[in-house]
């Protein structure tokens, strides 16, 4: 009954909690509200529903019920054209992961991908203890044990092995993380440089910056593999792999340093006073105050980064580097595998490789972008 | 009682002096590693034979390029070789980037959509676009889907007009004849008129709160005018279609496979992230601002129309433009489906006939990096003018 | 006295959720034309929600709301007309940043009710003078202070000339120093006669201006009354819990 205006009231008794009207809850209040929610959605719905049934089940079954999952050679797979040749992958699998690695010392290639792997999870999981210690034997001794592992050393009695058998996924791998690992300390100094306030430190991180992010990632590595030849004296060759690299490391040192600088600029100005009025200087105030809080929100940026990187890899192939697509094309060459569905079924399943690897990341860093924004504002 | 003068310190903690010292020496650090490389390359390109000025622009280049929008041939210069890498590099990013645009709006306003498929589809969109190298794309799309198609005997075509194979996509090509001229005139009248119209009915409804049909009348008018003059003139615009002639296609506009791939694949990619763009800056835009302008009486058109858009374009403009550049400069992927850009022409053949690294080099990051200052000062400007006035 | 044509707004039995969780429970609530409300209570009581459904804002789904005798559905046309009639002021000003600050308070005018610009300019000029800040007109949001912020929300409000004002906290984001000077603007605007329901918890101001005082908890309201008897003499424990805290 409605209360009369201007009167004065005062409830007796309490109001209980009452559970909401049955149309307003469920699963058909759900498809009112977000399927059918007007005339035009309602439209879009049922186009986009007759889409899915006409072409999903024809990829599905492309991908499993009809594809072959062995053979020895292609002649099943140009017998069964309507399926994906998955036997071809199968077959291809050894060789996509390590390209021309001799067979004996694979594991060396293993050991790599696996203490790598060790190590970066150390330093990304949240609650891990002395992450400090996981990151220094990243960043310092991993590169060492890499290098001698997968080059070879004479004196560790571990056989070389020529760049040119290098090829693959690990290939893909160590370019990528090649870079992150000399592109962070060389980013954070290009980002420090860009906030300084000595002018010629400042003009030589921008110019640097900005030269190396306006041009193509293909022009870098040209730029690598023709110039780094020629600014080297005479008789010091570099090998095939150097120039690639280092032009990975400069081209990703450019974009961390500018992950690094927003990370800085978004650090209360009031650390650094609280610092400078305790006296520390300012590399002391840079090192302890700055750099850990700065590099701690800098985290989902480099995820990013890495990412990106993961992705560009792929362009190393214009220098003659074998990376995981190149391999990829190059097994597409063999004769005895030869029919019209083996470039689908590789392309698919690079696709899916890549595309596993990267949301699964994007996937951490946003997890990582949640947490540190709790920390924040708590 | 007099101030007294702080006393200097030394030379060594007084912060000036040391920043300059440590300028002074960075400087000669630079500068001596700048010297000594210099000599190297002096150096190992004498040693190598190579030349040192530019003489190699007016030499003659003795290679083909399939598709160019100046005039090439195997006799032409390297320089006009560049030239055509460059226009063919500019022609495919701005082509790229017009395509892409509406694309990546249409996405990114099919994620805001309240229709939950909608916006699922769109995500898987987007993320798929995300998770892949391009290069992964445009092999794709060049390998497995543009190469598999029938060659020009068994073309796909579109009511004759449009024909699709192996060796391209085949456009009707426009032919102007002498009244074609009348058609283009009446064009640019509609579109002043429409203009015009414009203005005056913004006019009237500030003086009387009125408002007039103004954006059917000048649809009617850009659409009506040109098209009364095209058949008072006699059909001077006639087209010309690829047609069998032998093994090949002879007439229309052919767009080479490589092109299409290449432009197929970016634009499907940047499209991905034009969608997350917009979807980013729409949602920046605080809700508040959307329940004050209906709170007002503002229907859901005008609140987008008036209130959102403005505000979310302030946001979604410096990323977009960002994303230009991207499409310029993964336009350098041409490389690896042949299509003959800027980075494939100049930076590849070039180079490798002339030798001359360090000059092809330097020019062709030259163009890049004008491009890019180029569109990092337009944004500088479109920022300035429409920054939100603080105090 | 029954309720009749002269209400400006009733809630009959009005229940809404969200999701599960019952946020109003049964609100029954007339209010007179001219009349002046106080909704006070803890944070979580649904207070923001009850003035939000009387511009639709947010939906109820039980009960009737009728807003100058126009009964809230989903029809958006009768929704459109109660929009116009009901101003609301927010605690976060939402004033919009990128129009001036006559900008803002002639974008509703023109556009909905197809005011001339001139006519429009005038009645915004005369309303922010009534706030006292005609002097900022040209200037944008982004450079006024928060207390001027609000000033321009309550006159771009006005300038639709409303029936009803809606005042959701409007000084709660406010330094203290500001905060007087927007209650001084709602002051005037209730000694106008305006119809206003005010979720505030400046006591003072409901003292000096309200006709009668709303305590609402858990999503119902426990007391309303005249504010005189409201303060001295709080009838239910809660009330008396709730203001033991408030009035120190």
């Amino acid at each position: 009954m409605p209360t009369p205006a201007n009167a004065a009231y005062v409830r007796r008794t309490a109001a209980p909690a009452l559970p909401p009207p049955r149309l307003s809850q469920g699963a058909i209040a759900w498809a009112r509200a977000n399927l059918f929610s007007s005339a035009l959605s309602g439209a879009a719905t049922l186009a986009l529903v007759a889409l899915a049934l006409w072409a999903l089940p024809p990829l599905i079954a492309w991908a499993t019920t009809r594809a072959v999952w062995s053979a020895p050679d292609g002649a099943l797979c140009r017998a069964h054209q309507d399926g994906a040749c998955w036997a071809f992958v199968a077959h291809k699998l050894d060789y996509l992961r390590y390209g021309s690695y001799p067979v004996a010392e694979r594991w060396r290639v293993d050991a790599v991908e696996i203490v790598g792997a060790a190590l970066i999870a150390w330093m990304l999981w949240p609650r891990a203890p002395r992450r400090g210690l996981g990151a220094a034997l990243f960043f310092l001794g991993f590169p060492a044990l890499a290098f001698a592992l997968l080059h070879g050393a004479e004196t560790l009695g571990l056989p070389l092995v020529d760049t040119l058998l290098w090829g693959g996924v690990f290939v893909s791998l160590a370019t990528a993380l090649v870079g992150i690992v000399f592109s962070l300390p060389l980013g954070v100094l290009l980002a420090l440089g860009r906030r300084s306030s000595l002018p010629i430190v400042q003009a030589a991180s921008v110019v640097f910056i900005e030269f190396v992010r306006g041009v193509p990632f293909i022009v870098v590595l040209y730029m690598a593999n023709n110039m780094l030849p020629l600014f080297l004296p005479s008789g010091w060759a570099p090998d095939r792999f150097v120039p690639p690299l280092v032009g990975t490391a400069l081209f990703a040192a450019a974009y961390m340093a500018e992950d690094v600088r927003g990370g800085l600029q978004s650090l209360d100005k009031g650390q650094v006073e609280g610092a400078m009025a305790l006296g520390l200087g300012y590399w002391r105030t840079t090192r302890l105050v700055v750099l850990p809080q700065a590099l701690t929100r800098v985290i989902p940026g480099v995820v990013n980064n890495f990412i990106g990187l993961f992705k560009d890899t792929t362009l190393v192939a214009v220098v003659g580097m074998v990376d995981f697509l190149a391999a990829m094309d190059n097994a597409f060459k063999d004769a005895a595998w030869s029919g019209p569905t083996i470039l689908p079924t590789g392309y698919v399943f690079a696709g899916l490789f890549y595309f596993v690897f990267c949301y699964g990341m994007s996937r951490y860093s946003a997890a990582m972008e949640r947490r540190l924004a709790v920390g924040r504002a708590g | 009682m007099a101030a007294r003068e702080p006393s200097r310190s030394w030379l060594a903690n007084d912060p000036r002096a040391r920043g300059i010292v440590t300028q002074g020496l960075l400087a000669a650090a630079l500068v001596a590693l700048a010297w000594m490389g210099w000599r190297n390359v002096v150096a190992n390109m004498q040693a190598r034979g190579i030349p040192m000025g530019f003489g190699f622009w007016d030499e003659t280049a003795g290679f083909d390029i399939n598709q160019s929008l100046i005039a090439y041939s195997a006799v032409s210069t390297y320089g006009r070789a560049f030239w055509v890498g460059l226009l063919n590099t500019l022609m495919v990013g701005a082509i790229s980037i017009a395509l892409a645009t509406p694309l990546g709006f249409a996405v990114g306003v099919a994620r805001l959509s309240p229709n939950w498929i909608l916006s699922k589809a769109a995500l898987v969109y987007v993320e798929l676009m995300r998770n892949t190298p391009l290069l992964l794309q445009l092999a794709f799309w060049y390998n497995a889907v543009l190469k598999t198609l029938p060659g020009p005997r068994q073309s796909l075509s579109l009511g004759g007009f449009v024909l699709l194979n192996n060796r391209g996509l085949y456009l009707p090509r426009p032919e102007f004849a002498a009244g074609a001229a009348w058609v283009a005139a009446a064009l640019a009248l509609a579109i002043v008129a429409a203009w015009a119209l414009r203005r005056w009915a913004r006019r009237r409804r500030a003086l009387s709160g009125e408002r007039a049909p103004v954006t059917i009348a000048a649809l009617v008018l850009v659409v009506g005018l040109p098209t009364l003059a095209y058949f008072s003139a006699g059909e001077p615009i006639g087209f010309s279609f690829a047609r069998l002639s032998g093994f090949n296609l002879a007439g229309g506009v052919q767009l080479h496979p490589e092109f299409a791939a290449l432009t197929f694949g970016l634009v499907t990619y940047t499209a991905g992230f034009i969608a997350e763009i917009v979807r980013a800056g729409a949602l920046a835009v605080p809700r508040g601002q959307s329940e004050a302008a209906l709170a007002l009486g503002l229907h859901r058109a005008q609140t987008m129309k008036l209130v959102v858009v403005p505000q979310a374009l302030r946001l979604i403009v410096p990323p977009l433009t960002s994303q230009y550049l991207n499409v310029v400069k993964n336009s350098s992927l041409a490389v690896f489906v042949g299509y003959p850009d800027l980075a494939l022409i100049f930076a590849g053949t070039v180079l490798n006939q002339t030798h001359a690294a360090v000059q092809v080099m330097a020019i062709t990051m030259a163009v890049y990096l004008v491009i890019s200052l180029a569109v990092s000062f337009s944004l500088n400007l479109f920022n300035a003018r429409n920054a939100l006035q603080e105090r | 006295m029954a309720a009749g044509d002269d209400d400006a707004i009733e809630f009959i039995d009005v229940h809404k959720w969200y999701g599960a969780f019952h946020v109003l429970r049964g609100i029954n609530l007339t209010v007179a034309r001219g009349e002046r409300i106080v909704v006070c209570g803890p944070s979580g009581s649904g207070k923001s929600t009850l003035i939000r459904c009387v511009n639709r804002l947010e939906e109820h789904q039980r009960g009737i709301i009728r807003v100058d005798g126009v009964e809230l559905t989903g029809d958006l046309k009768r929704i459109d007309e109660v929009r116009r009639e009901v101003g609301m002021v927010f605690q976060q000003f939402n004033l919009f940043p990128h129009l001036t600050i006559l900008e803002n308070c002639t974008v509703a005018p023109i556009w909905v009710r197809k005011t001339p610009k001139r006519e429009a300019e005038e009645l915004a000029m005369s309303l922010l003078a009534r706030v006292k800040i005609p002097e900022q007109a040209l200037k944008y949001p982004g450079q006024l202070s928060g207390g001027q912020q609000q000033r321009v929300a309550i006159a771009r409000a006005l300038c639709m000339n409303p029936k009803i004002m809606l005042f959701d906290e409007p000084t709660s984001a406010l330094d203290p120093e500001m905060v007087k000077e927007v209650l001084d603007a709602m002051t005037a605007l209730a000694e106008d006669g305006m119809t206003m329901i005010v979720v505030t918890h400046e006591m003072g101001f409901a003292r000096k201006v309200a006709d009668r005082v709303a305590f609402m908890d858990e999503g119902e309201i426990v007391e309303i009354n005249a504010p005189a008897e409201f303060f001295a003499r709080p009838q239910h424990e809660r009330t008396k819990l709730f203001l033991s805290r408030i009035l120190r």
